[in-house]
């Protein structure tokens, strides 16, 4: 990891280990759980939308692959979470590989709608197949997860280790950029023809980047099955793997911060604006949750028009906006002394 | 629907319900087409369109009482407006369009029609009235609806009204001409900015009228779009993405694979029966069942 | 000839119904630069295509070192050792300089996608050793100040050396040129036949494409003269000079 990046990395430490001292209220604790598996997911989608520039608007399957895989282990065969966590990677492996090779050789709108069908599929399977998924009415009696018999039962100690888990995937995500592969992957995303002729297998790297970036969406999928003790297959929609996108839009595709960002700031951004309703309505505005939709839609339109390359790169543009206006005034004033 | 028995009337029973639904598929799908022969874009927000189409449509006719042909042209009047102001506001602007860019932004256009129409109309599926009778008509032995026939009569319409359009008028030969070279119809004195705004237009009204003409039979919600675009999608590449008249082909096609696969397989996977059908053309032959291997190999999918 | 790194025997690409290479058999001659000329459109991309891997012939045999290379995909025949650019430069604009060129080291490097993630010591040691090649690379094209910028801000002249510095960065047997000096002023012309002189002395042998009659001459050691997919002459420049076909076929008799 770089100079810049490890500033940002420390930051994200320390952040992690003080919010808890500072968000004492279990309802908030618990968003910024659900918080900690979108940026999981969204760590792994940006790896493979921005550095190896291929779309998947699928990511809420694996997701649920993972989440249903460890949610059936444990709660109907009563294996251990860890193994049952590390079998939904396993499957999601074998599923990610087995689509993304024809998947993969697809691009841009096709590879998009093939994705996005497969989201479906797998939506479609976890509502109908009620032996397996418990269908609409779910599964319960699924375990917390515990280190060798220590529990981990509240939402602090739960707060914790998911936020080390993202801290290590991006931990992950930077090791993997700065490396051959990385590079690799980015050539992909700047000229297919360049990067082969360089000895690039580009199908294989793709085909790769796609099953890591599943893999952290299983994990991510993992941990809100053992966080909520319960699922159904309403989360997991279509709808989900839109808003994953989203997400790593609005934060900024190019980078990983970015995507952290968005998944931040759209996970919050249903708190804040019930927070906010209390406000409009002092302003004849009666706001209510149903506007989320909305409000989400003309936040990506309004960020995919005017900030294209996302929040993140959108706030360093404007700090250097500022920076730049600031340097002509001071220059001016300085030039008037004289 | 009434089973009587005989496998012949299940058969035939299947086929109808199947060319219904094959019916929207393929209007869906033909809107696809038109968006994309112009731009190269894939209109995520299909699917809202007919959406949009019948919820208006419910509106107008259930809460206004308007008079049914009244309210269809009010409705695809309104819904052409809103493909304008989408491409005219959301497609128009972008300076530096990157395929992954127009992907967002046109299901940026998608989430925030879906969010407007639950606002608008609440979370419930909405009746509205028939066209005309409700009394089912009997058909050697299977059930139609008189509505099934508004439904296979429209779209024969629009079949015919889309070949008159593209062939024998100007406008329409324009649009043709763009879609095969959008730098050589330019230099030809065709205005393609133009061109596109007409084709979110039309691709608009298209998919008004297939909402207006399903809504009475399947009642339309808010959350439909996504499932209606994927499947008019599956159509459209089925038929070959761009080809309309493969696409209506298609479309009825893989609406009768589906009715069949919900009366044989499972009722419960019918959703899925054209995805997977969708995920199979597009590994296979993505350039659809009526595309050229040699077109297929000079195309970029 | 007699020492040649690549034949091509009786190659012939068709495009539908045109003829793009037609029963075209050329050896080219180890360690030395030659060139292929011909007016647009006689060919001479798709060659540098069916020799790289990224079209597959029609019929007809490609040799490289002794070795049928016919149906091998782009990547694997840059692994056997065969490098080339692009007639539009395709660097990779994002990425920064020296990027584009550890990119390039891909084929002497080991670390797949599970090592690249957790970074074990001995990976670092390899990142270590890929960023002093591109770096030793850098230098040897003056392109050092450069290094942290990104690719996409170079002038042309610049991205083009770049492009040529990524290429040598995998340390091919035979580097494929495609037109490295258009769009190029006279004086960074100069710069590039100075180079791939350089690059021949490293002993890399240099297949090159290009319009610049001057530059071809100046620097080749042999050239093959392509119109329709044929080969119309070869020999060294001198002969090509005076060859009447050549001529015919350049005033486009």
């Amino acid at each position: 990891m770089g100079g810049k990046n490890s500033v940002g990395f420390l930051i994200l430490i320390i952040g992690i280990i003080l919010i808890p001292f500072m968000v004492t209220n279990d309802y908030y604790l618990g968003v910024l759980i659900f918080t900690a598996f979108n940026c999981l997911a969204c760590i792994g989608l940006c790896l493979l939308m921005g550095y190896a520039g291929q779309i998947s608007i699928g990511h809420g399957a694996f997701i649920a692959i993972g989440a249903y895989t460890s949610g059936i282990l444990t709660a109907k065969f009563a294996w251990s979470p860890w193994l049952a966590m590390f079998c939904g990677i396993l499957i999601v492996i074998v599923i990610a590989f087995c689509l993304g090779i024809p998947a993969l050789r697809l691009k841009g709108h096709y590879l998009a709608m093939a994705t996005l069908g497969f989201a479906s599929i797998v939506h479609i399977v976890a509502v109908a197949a009620v032996d397996l998924t418990g269908g609409p009415s779910g599964l319960v009696n699924i375990p917390r997860l515990d280190f060798f018999g220590y529990v981990l039962s509240s939402d602090k100690q739960y707060f914790y280790f998911s936020w080390s888990v993202v801290a290590l995937g991006v931990y992950i995500a930077f090791n993997l950029i700065n490396s051959r592969v990385g590079r690799g992957l980015q050539a992909i995303h700047g000229s297919e023809d360049a990067a082969s002729s360089l000895g690039i297998n580009i199908t294989s790297y793709k085909v790769q980047v796609f099953i890591l970036s599943a893999v952290f969406a299983s994990v991510s999928g993992s941990l809100y099955a053992y966080y909520m003790n319960y699922i159904d297959p309403g989360p997991f929609d279509v709808s989900h793997s839109i808003l994953l996108v989203t997400m790593v839009a609005v934060g900024g595709l190019h980078n990983i911060w970015g995507a952290l960002i968005g998944a931040v700031f759209l996970s919050l951004l249903p708190e804040f604006l019930s927070f906010l309703s209390d406000y409009l309505q002092v302003l004849g505005i009666a706001y209510q949750p149903d506007y989320d939709t909305l409000v989400y839609g003309f936040i990506l339109l309004i960020i995919m028009l005017f900030l294209p390359e996302g929040l993140f790169k959108g706030f360093g543009n404007i700090t250097q906006f500022v920076r730049s206006i600031f340097k002509k005034f001071s220059k001016r004033a300085s030039d008037r002394v004289k | 629907m009434s089973y009587s028995d005989g496998t012949f009337v299940d058969v035939l029973q299947f086929l109808i319900m199947g060319i219904q639904r094959g019916s929207i598929y393929a209007m869906v799908a033909m809107g696809f087409n038109m968006i994309y022969n112009s731009t190269g874009i894939i209109n995520f927000a299909q699917g809202e369109f007919v959406v949009l189409g019948g919820l208006m449509m419910v509106s107008l006719t259930m809460a206004f009482n308007l008079s049914i042909v009244f309210a269809f042209i009010l409705t695809v009047l309104f819904v052409i407006v809103a493909g304008i102001l989408m491409e005219r506001l959301t497609i128009n602007p972008v300076k530096e369009p990157t395929v992954l860019r127009l992907i967002i932004i046109t299901i940026a256009v998608s989430i925030i029609i879906k969010g407007a129409a639950m606002c608008f109309w609440g979370k419930g599926s909405h009746y509205m009235r028939h066209f005309s009778s409700t009394e089912p008509l009997d058909f050697y032995g299977a059930t139609i609806l008189p509505q099934t026939l508004w439904i296979f009569a429209i779209l024969l319409f629009l079949v015919v009204v889309y070949v008159i359009f593209f062939n024998y008028t100007m406008t329409g030969k324009c649009m043709r001409a763009c879609a095969i070279n959008r730098d050589a119809a330019r230099l030809a004195g065709i205005n393609d900015r133009k061109m596109v705004m007409l084709s979110f237009a039309l691709s608009a009204g298209i998919g008004a009228i297939a909402g207006i003409i399903i809504t009475p039979i399947i009642q339309m919600d808010y959350a439909r779009g996504a499932m209606l675009g994927l499947k008019g999608f599956g159509a459209a590449v089925l038929g070959g993405l761009g080809n309309s008249m493969g696409a209506v082909v298609a479309g009825v096609l893989l609406g009768i694979l589906e009715a069949f696969g919900a009366g044989y397989i499972s009722s419960h996977y019918m959703d899925a029966i054209a995805l997977v059908i969708l995920l199979f053309v597009l590994f296979i032959r993505p350039s659809g069942i009526f595309g050229s291997s040699e077109a297929m190999r000079l195309k970029e999918f | 000839m007699s020492n040649s790194i690549l034949e091509l025997e009786m190659l012939r690409k068709n495009f539908g119904g045109v003829v793009a290479v037609s029963d075209l058999s050329l050896q080219i001659e180890q360690g030395a630069i030659t060139s292929l000329i011909g007016p647009n459109g006689a060919g001479k991309t798709t060659i540098f295509n069916l020799v790289t891997g990224f079209l597959a012939p029609s019929s007809g045999h490609i040799k490289f070192a002794g070795r049928i290379v016919n149906k091998m995909k782009p990547h694997t025949i840059a692994s056997i050792g065969i490098g080339r650019t692009f007639q539009n430069v395709q660097i990779f604009p994002k990425m920064s300089v020296i990027e584009n060129i550890m990119v390039g080291r891909h084929l002497r490097s080991n670390a797949g996608i599970f090592y690249s993630c957790v970074l074990p010591p001995f990976l670092r040691k390899e990142e270590k050793r890929i960023q002093e090649a591109a770096e030793e690379q850098l230098h040897f094209l003056n392109l050092a100040q450069h290094a942290h910028a990104p690719a996409g801000s170079l002038p042309l002249g610049n991205q083009r050396m770049l492009e040529i510095a990524r290429a040598l960065a995998i340390e091919p047997k035979l580097l494929l040129l495609d037109e490295p000096a258009s769009g190029l002023n006279a004086r960074e012309t100069i710069a590039m036949g100075e180079l791939i002189e350089k690059i021949k002395q490293m002993n890399v042998t240099v297949l090159l494409v290009e319009h610049d009659m001057e530059l071809v001459m100046d620097i080749s050691d042999y050239v093959a003269v392509i119109n329709f997919g044929k080969l119309i002459a070869e020999g060294t420049p001198v002969e090509i000079q005076e060859n009447e076909d050549v001529i015919a076929a350049y005033l486009g008799e």
